[in-house]
């Protein structure tokens, strides 16, 4: 089966990944774009015969990414991407499985399918097509819908506090976490690639526009005359600049972050947090997750952090080979015929 | 001394045992090494663990009580037996709980020394039992187990907290000299558990043996007893529970099958044993993956089906709801999958470790939608191996999920099983779709079967899920005639199986009077009834449903060859819903639902009432 890949020359272009379905998604949605990108990456970071790769996915509007792609795919039941893609890695470790899933799907009904697999690093590619609102079933609010916004079932204002996304996949010990924003093709690109490179539970939240039901949601961080000053675009090694002018940058104080001006005289780019995907302290990571609700601050965009650790599947097929090392190669019969056994003549 | 005195030794056709005692007591170790030395002495055997949920309920309380109940004969045997002959009662709560079912006269032997006045108030006695006349009628040992125990282990570096619970074997010893059996096991057993323990293998063994000599020595007995071995079918023989062979059951699936076993499995009680047994079968191959719940278990599954796997996942029936929503996607899917669900009391948590036959019409019914699955329930433990054998048989043959009923009582029960040989299990063939040319993910084959086609493999990159399928294609499709063709090829395509399953087979007369019907893990108590009825002379036929949907094809016609049909059920007459509304045909039902196996006893009376007196005599 896939067990021998074989080493031979694979030159894909976008199209090869593009399947005989029309797109269905409303006219402007972000998730034309989403789509676009990983057409693109996709021949560049595929390092296996396209047979080999897998979406997978919840219910939702982004949930029908996998049937635009010509490779397998499986359009799950709501919130369970994560739990069948598991399924799908663990039975074939050499299958390429990537998930796509709503803030709904992800964060809300599979919450606990998403926080396992981060937690267990099963080898998952996950894109969560982050729009704050349940798109497919026209407009009721999500788990990343603001404080105080109005939707169909919160018409007086929703009263619950949004996850933050990046910081429930810290506290779940994903071994990679990273930002982009749908408008941002180049980036959600190099995003898609990173991840796509990754061995182990790769998360990327995708800003996405709905412009149905929650149009303009990440407007500042997507419009000429806003987007420099709110977006922060972390690069590993490189401090944290922003602005316009890149005349703004991030400072850490202890573990207090702030901003400081880069014109005033007073502080220099040698004064700024330079950023450090491999920071082996979760804390940081955390502060830059919290920019995101701290007013006057930008939201990062990027990896906002990576590990190396044993992923599951690998654990898995490790332990079953070390079994058999010391075991030997299972034998039926002699283990219907073990323990207290004896004859009738 | 007088002890050289012989005892005398009386030959018994059967008897049935019930162990009883604080759950902190060890009384289902002792259960379970009895059994074990009792099926290699060669008796036929059927085992009833009886244990309370909590772990360890408070000592010496009424619902803290653990039992064992083991049934041996000389003869072939099918049930733990109705009431006990013997019951051994680690303390007064394990009497109280127990005596309603002993037999009368039967025998009691006590731990005299737990009958003090804490433990006889925590057991809610006012005054002593074992003093007061309750037990009048009854054959009395009162054995100071406790002292004679701790006695025994003097010397022994032991904590006293540790000889006391030593207190069991001692009981085991007193017990396999009182039925003449060997202690050669148990001691092998105590030295192999106990390996990195000295200590405990010094004291185990010497309550063990202590026991055994105190039969010998006192002057309590004045006889014993011996059961000859029963004469079984030629073979190699094992003691077996139901989960264990279930989850044998599937490991010879996937060596038959050539296919990795996936199993994604959250515990719940009675049905964990199966993610415990086949994780130690790594060097096979078999991959189990713990979930983080029953949605994830059986969607993990879902995924490793698609991806080419014998893909499995085991509940009870409380994940069993959870796994609702998702059997259907593998019901839209097409894809093989097998969910075992080890029935036990509900609903909702209902009674955790207690059996039941209620979640028959949860499998055969239990979805939104019309999602037709095959549904299959092994009748006794070693059944288990053979229905999972099945159950893996047709979801790969037919591409569908198929769910394997059992439940608590043959799950944690045990039997002896003539052991197959692999060369006698036939091999299950899978193939997996390869040509690229005429390929379409919901082209049927003539069982009308979609082809598996799993990722990996070229040229046939293609998308399911749980939307309609359109017929053949596969695409994506809201077409109201298409949806009405492919609810109906669904179900025809389960129908079909009735073709590939074996026939009802009616044990007794082919027609008459009364036929009694059951399934799943009711077969022994209803056979064993039969048979006792038959043996009083009235004319009384059994049928045992093993596969449930479809029904065998012949069960109509089986049906209407007898005049009356009882349903005996632990439930509220869900095999007797089904069969009345498919066949339309009156049945009348016999239904008890105490979390317990149901009783020869009043199958019997059953039959006889519904009889009418002599009728059919
Ligand atoms: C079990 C179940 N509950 C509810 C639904 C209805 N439902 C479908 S998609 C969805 C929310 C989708 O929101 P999101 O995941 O954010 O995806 P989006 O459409 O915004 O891309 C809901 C509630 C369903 N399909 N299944
Ligand atoms: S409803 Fe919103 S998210 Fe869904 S397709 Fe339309 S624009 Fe996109
Ligand atoms: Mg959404």
């Amino acid at each position: 089966m896939a067990n021998n890949v074989e080493v031979k020359e694979i030159k894909y272009t976008a199209k090869d990944f593009a399947s005989d379905q029309e797109v269905r998604w409303c006219p402007g949605c972000g998730d034309y774009s989403i789509l676009a990108q990983v057409q693109r990456t996709f021949p560049e970071i595929i390092d296996r015969p396209k047979e080999n790769i897998v979406w997978v996915s919840g219910i939702g509007c982004s949930s029908r990414f996998p049937y635009y792609m010509n490779t397998y795919g499986f359009h799950g039941i709501h919130g369970r991407a994560p739990a069948i893609a598991t399924g799908v890695k663990l039975a074939n470790p050499n299958l390429s499985v990537w998930v796509a899933s709503g803030d709904g799907d992800l964060l809300s009904i599979g919450g606990n399918h998403f926080i396992h697999a981060c937690r267990k690093n099963i080898d998952l590619k996950i894109l969560m097509f982050n729009n704050r609102i349940y798109g497919l079933t026209k407009g009721q609010y999500s788990p990343t819908s603001e404080r105080g916004k109005v939707t169909k079932t919160t018409p007086y204002g929703s009263i619950d506090y949004p996850f933050n996304p990046p910081m429930l996949a810290l506290g779940a010990e994903a071994s990679f976490i990273a930002r982009s924003i749908d408008r941002h093709p180049k980036h959600l690109q190099e995003m898609i690639r990173r991840a796509g490179l990754h061995k182990g539970t790769a998360f990327i939240e995708i800003f996405q526009n709905c412009n149905i039901f929650n149009d303009g949601a990440f407007s500042l961080l997507t419009e000429k005359d806003t987007k420099d000053d709110h977006v922060l675009e972390l690069i590993h090694g490189q401090p944290m600049v922003f602005g316009k002018n890149k005349n703004k940058g991030i400072k850490l104080d202890g573990l207090t972050p702030m901003v400081v001006d880069l014109t005033s005289g007073k502080y220099s780019k040698d004064d700024l947090w330079v950023h450090d995907e491999f920071d082996p302290n979760p804390a940081r990571t955390a502060i830059l997750a919290m920019f995101d609700e701290t007013p006057g601050f930008p939201t990062p965009i990027g990896v906002f952090r990576q590990i190396i650790k044993e992923t599951y599947d690998e654990g898995m097929f490790r332990q079953i080979e070390e079994v058999k090392k010391k075991k030997g190669e299972g034998e039926l019969e002699k283990i219907l015929f073990s323990g207290n056994v004896w004859e009738v003549n | 001394m007088e002890t050289e005195k012989e005892k005398e030794l009386l030959q018994l056709k059967e008897v049935t045992i019930r162990f009883a005692g604080d759950s902190g007591d060890g009384m289902q170790l002792t259960g379970t090494q009895f059994s074990e030395t009792t099926a290699l002495v060669g008796n036929d055997l059927n085992t009833l663990p009886d244990y309370p949920a909590e772990i360890r309920a408070p000592a010496g309380t009424i619902y803290g009580v653990s039992g064992f109940q083991l049934h041996f004969s000389s003869e072939d045997i099918y049930t733990p037996g109705d009431q006990p002959d013997v019951l051994v009662a680690m303390n007064p709560a394990a009497l109280k709980k127990n005596l309603p079912e002993l037999k009368k006269g039967g025998m009691i032997i006590v731990n005299s020394d737990s009958f003090d006045i804490k433990n006889l108030s925590l057991a809610h006695y006012e005054s002593n039992p074992l003093e007061d006349g309750t037990l009048d009628g009854y054959q009395v040992y009162q054995v100071p187990i406790s002292s004679l125990t701790a006695n025994a282990l003097e010397g022994v570096k032991l904590s006293p907290k540790e000889v006391s619970r030593a207190k069991n074997f001692f009981a085991l010893g007193l017990m396999y000299w009182l039925f003449n059996r060997p202690i050669d096991n148990t001691v092998n057993w105590i030295h192999q558990k106990f390996a990195k323990n000295p200590e405990y293998i010094e004291g185990n063994e010497k309550a063990l043996r202590a026991g055994y000599n105190y039969g010998e020595m006192t002057e309590l007995f004045t006889a014993r007893y011996t059961v000859e071995p029963a004469k079984l079918p030629k073979g190699i023989y094992r003691s077996i529970s139901g989960n264990e062979a279930t989850a044998l059951g599937f490991l010879t699936a996937s060596v038959k099958s050539g296919l990795p076993l996936f199993l994604g499995s959250y515990p719940i009680t009675p049905a964990s044993e199966i993610i415990q047994y086949l994780s130690t079968y790594k060097n096979f191959g078999v991959k189990t993956f713990q979930a983080e719940d029953e949605i994830s278990g059986i969607t993990t599954a879902i995924g490793a089906a698609f991806a080419g796997n014998l893909a499995i996942t085991s509940t009870s029936g409380p994940g069993l709801a959870l796994k609702t929503e998702a059997i259907g996607l593998a019901v839209m899917t097409e894809l093989p999958l097998v969910i075992i669900d080890v029935q036990r009391g509900g609903p909702s948590t209902g009674l955790p470790t207690k059996t039941e036959q209620a979640d028959l019409l949860q499998a055969v019914c239990g979805r939104n939608g019309e999602a037709p699955v095959a549904v299959v329930a092994a009748a006794t433990p070693s059944d288990c191996f053979n229905m999972a054998l099945e159950a893996s048989r047709i979801a790969i043959k037919y591409m569908t999920p198929v769910i394997l009923l059992t439940d608590g009582y043959i799950a944690n029960g045990s039997e002896p099983w003539r052991i197959p040989h692999t060369n006698e299990i036939p091999e299950i063939p899978v193939k997996f779709r390869t040509e690229k040319e005429g390929f379409y993910p919901y082209l049927r084959n003539e069982n009308l079967a979609r082809p598996w086609a799993i990722p990996g493999t070229p040229g046939l990159e293609h998308r399911i899920g749980g939307l309609e399928k359109s017929d053949i294609y596969g695409n994506v499709s809201y077409d109201p005639d298409n949806h009405h063709k492919m609810v109906q090829l669904r179900a025809k395509k389960i129908k079909n199986i009735e073709n590939d399953i074996p026939l009802l087979e009616v044990e007794g007369d082919q027609s008459g009077e009364l036929l009694v019907a059951g399934w799943g893990g009711t077969y022994g108590t209803i056979k064993e009834a039969v048979n006792k009825a038959r043996a009083q002379g009235y004319k009384v036929s059994q049928v045992h449903f093993r596969y449930i949907n479809p029904f065998p094809k012949n069960t109509e016609q089986v049906l209407k060859s007898f005049k009356k049909i009882l349903i005996p059920e632990i439930n509220l007459g869900q095999l007797a819903r089904l069969i009345k509304s498919e066949f339309i045909i009156d049945v009348q039902q016999f239904n008890v639902v105490r979390g317990l196996p149901l009783r020869v006893a009043d199958i019997v009376d059953q039959i006889i009432k519904t009889l009418g007196g002599n009728n059919g005599k």
